[in-house]
């Protein structure tokens, strides 16, 4: 069971990486990776709310939404799987916001160096893709809780590496045409391909 | 060499400021740069005077390249021969075929010299191919950047065809070096500012947008229609036995990317790169101890439905691209770490990526490549970590 839950853990940091497999959360990825400092700080923020949001949308998704899932309340042939989206937005946005008071409170240096970029995880699409792949592959509790924390971790993962490398690019002398986000879409690019290492490993 | 001083320095003076020729003055750069050494010294304070500079080093790299290239071209005829006989045929479809019957030499893998004649028809038209083409990008950028032609590009130039397979079409190099040449390095503003390392962007391209021709069995080997496996896709395979014996493997007479069978080789280049210390130690050792440890394990841990698990150490040295790839590759001194415990690091996960590749992705049967590039990502991160490390450690001795 452990040896499972380790693959799937692997399999969706490294194989199936958010930003780098399947270009998710691209606007925060190429917006907020131009210092380590804050990337890692947003990359630990996705990770936390990935983590939250998916286990949570799953229950959300299981015990309310899916067909027949309120049998439990004595409510049968109700398919509310068309609130789906609406609904996980709404989990997100809620957890978004609990997240975003306590940075407030308790790191307030983090909370400033991410500003707008923290209320826009609401609408990160590596987010909202975690729950959205969950529902599709039919995870249970714990395989969502692992997947939620993976995703995310993939996901940091290679927005600390970029942001790694735009910092050694500030060295560089890229063409006046290129500077800025047009070098840095380059530079995903690359890393992409790099990061094709791990297609088709099957675990 | 007074004669041809006196040429460069009449004609310097239309490529200066002012010049008629001025746009072209990288080029004048580049050709006496190569054939004087340049007559600039460095005019502000604090230089170090040392002999080793961007071209010697270059120099350096190359002149440790030459065994593999040998090798290369040996093997590359030898591969081509054995095949040959191996059909039955007595000639190939090919054009280096019909240039040996008119020399007259002849398909015998026994004759050294025949083999490396044939070899070197083989390479030397996909390096031609590489350095007119790259060097061609190399120039368009240097005139209209203004920044000199490096010496970098010989290095890549050379390493570029030592990772290709005989056969490739000579479009398809020309394709790939340019994506690695503009792409992978000129974007970032040339040398020494690239992240990724130009050659292997060039093959990884390659890689992926032209499998049929980089990969497989049929592509190994300068001859039509011959199915010739690797070792490294024998051992993957539970339906082939591997045909060559370790120290096949090592001298590099088996069929491969042209320059990357040798080990031989690989060690001598490595010798006269580590003594001049050009390349980096750290990270060939770091490499061959994660490369050890990872396959160790994996040996230990075993499988009844992948061989793979079963190849020990020694072997995953021989086989394949690693040996290239961890001496002349991972020590590229712009994509690789430059702190010391991060080369350790940076070559030790090199080595656990490359055994973890071959052994549990069926999609790729050699990692290396991959493996390489997948580090020169996290070298920059990698540094990042040990620097603040070291800081940190500093600001405590003085702290009261």
């Amino acid at each position: 069971m452990i040896e499972h839950y380790l693959s799937l853990f692997i399999k969706s940091v490294f194989i199936e990486n958010m930003a780098l497999a399947f270009f998710l959360g691209m606007c925060t990825y190429l917006a907020v990776s131009k210092k380590v400092e804050t990337s890692l700080g947003l990359g630990v923020a996705v990770i936390v709310v990935q983590t939250i949001t998916v286990p949570v949308n799953n229950l959300l998704f299981n015990l309310v939404l899916k067909e027949d899932a309120l049998s439990w309340a004595g409510i049968t042939g109700v398919d509310l799987t068309f609130l789906g989206l609406i609904t996980y937005i709404g989990v997100i946005a809620a957890m978004v916001q609990i997240l975003e008071m306590t940075l407030d409170k308790y790191v307030p240096s983090l909370y400033n160096a991410l500003g707008i970029f923290l209320p826009l995880i609401t609408v990160n699409c590596a987010i909202l893709g975690g729950t959205l792949f969950m529902v599709e592959r039919d995870y249970t509790f714990v395989e969502s809780t692992v997947y939620g924390l993976g995703s995310g971790t993939g996901w940091a993962l290679a927005i600390v590496a970029l942001a790694g490398i735009r910092e050694k690019l500030k060295y560089s002398n890229i063409p006046p045409g290129l500077r800025g986000l047009g070098i840095t879409f380059i530079t995903v690019g690359l890393m992409a391909i790099a990061f094709m290492l791990f297609s088709g490993i099957q675990l | 060499m007074k004669f041809l001083k006196n040429i460069f320095e009449k004609q310097e003076k239309h490529f200066h400021k002012g010049g008629k020729l001025e746009k072209f003055f990288p080029l004048f750069e580049a050709t006496e740069s190569f054939m004087f050494t340049s007559g600039k010294v460095t005019s502000t304070s604090s230089h170090v005077r040392d002999g080793m500079d961007l071209k010697r080093m270059m120099m350096t790299v190359v002149i440790a390249l030459i065994p593999a290239v040998l090798m290369a071209l040996y093997n590359t005829g030898l591969q081509a021969n054995l095949g040959l006989q191996q059909l039955g045929q007595t000639t190939s479809s090919h054009w280096q075929a019909q240039v040996i019957e008119w020399l007259g030499i002849g398909h015998d893998p026994s004759n050294i010299l025949g083999n490396m004649i044939f070899g070197a028809l083989y390479f030397f038209p996909v390096y031609i191919v590489t350095l007119a083409v790259g060097g061609f990008w190399e120039v368009v950028f240097a005139v209209i950047r203004k920044h000199e032609v490096a010496e970098g590009f010989l290095v890549t130039s050379l390493l570029f065809p030592l990772i290709l397979p005989p056969n490739i079409p000579y479009w398809q190099v020309a394709i790939g070096i340019s994506f690695g040449v503009v792409i992978g390095k000129e974007v970032f503003g040339g040398v020494g500012m690239n992240i990724l390392n130009p050659a292997l962007t060039a093959r990884a391209f390659l890689f992926f947008a032209y499998p049929a021709e980089i990969s497989g069995d049929k592509v190994w080997v300068a001859v039509d229609g011959l199915s010739q496996a690797t070792p490294l896709a024998q051992y993957a395979d539970t339906a082939m036995t591997v045909s060559a014996s370790w120290w096949d493997a090592f001298i590099g007479v088996i069929p491969g990317s042209m320059g990357e069978t040798s080990t031989l080789a690989c060690l001598i280049g490595a010798f006269i790169l580590i003594i001049s210390k050009v390349g980096s130690w750290r990270i060939m050792l770091g490499t061959l101890i994660g490369m050890g440890i990872t396959a160790f394990a994996l040996n230990l841990i075993g499988s009844d439905t992948n061989p793979m698990f079963g190849v020990t150490p020694m072997w995953h040295l021989v086989l394949g691209g690693f040996a290239f790839g961890a001496v002349f590759m991972a020590t590229d001194p712009v994509s690789a770490t430059m702190t010391i415990e991060g080369k350790f690091l940076y070559g030790f996960l090199i080595g656990f990526f490359v055994v973890l590749v071959r052994v549990v992705n069926p999609a790729f049967p050699e990692g290396m490549m991959l493996a390489i590039l997948f580090m020169n990502v996290f070298a920059p991160i990698i540094d990042k970590y040990y620097i603040n490390k070291n800081i940190k450690r500093r600001q405590s001795r003085y702290a009261s």
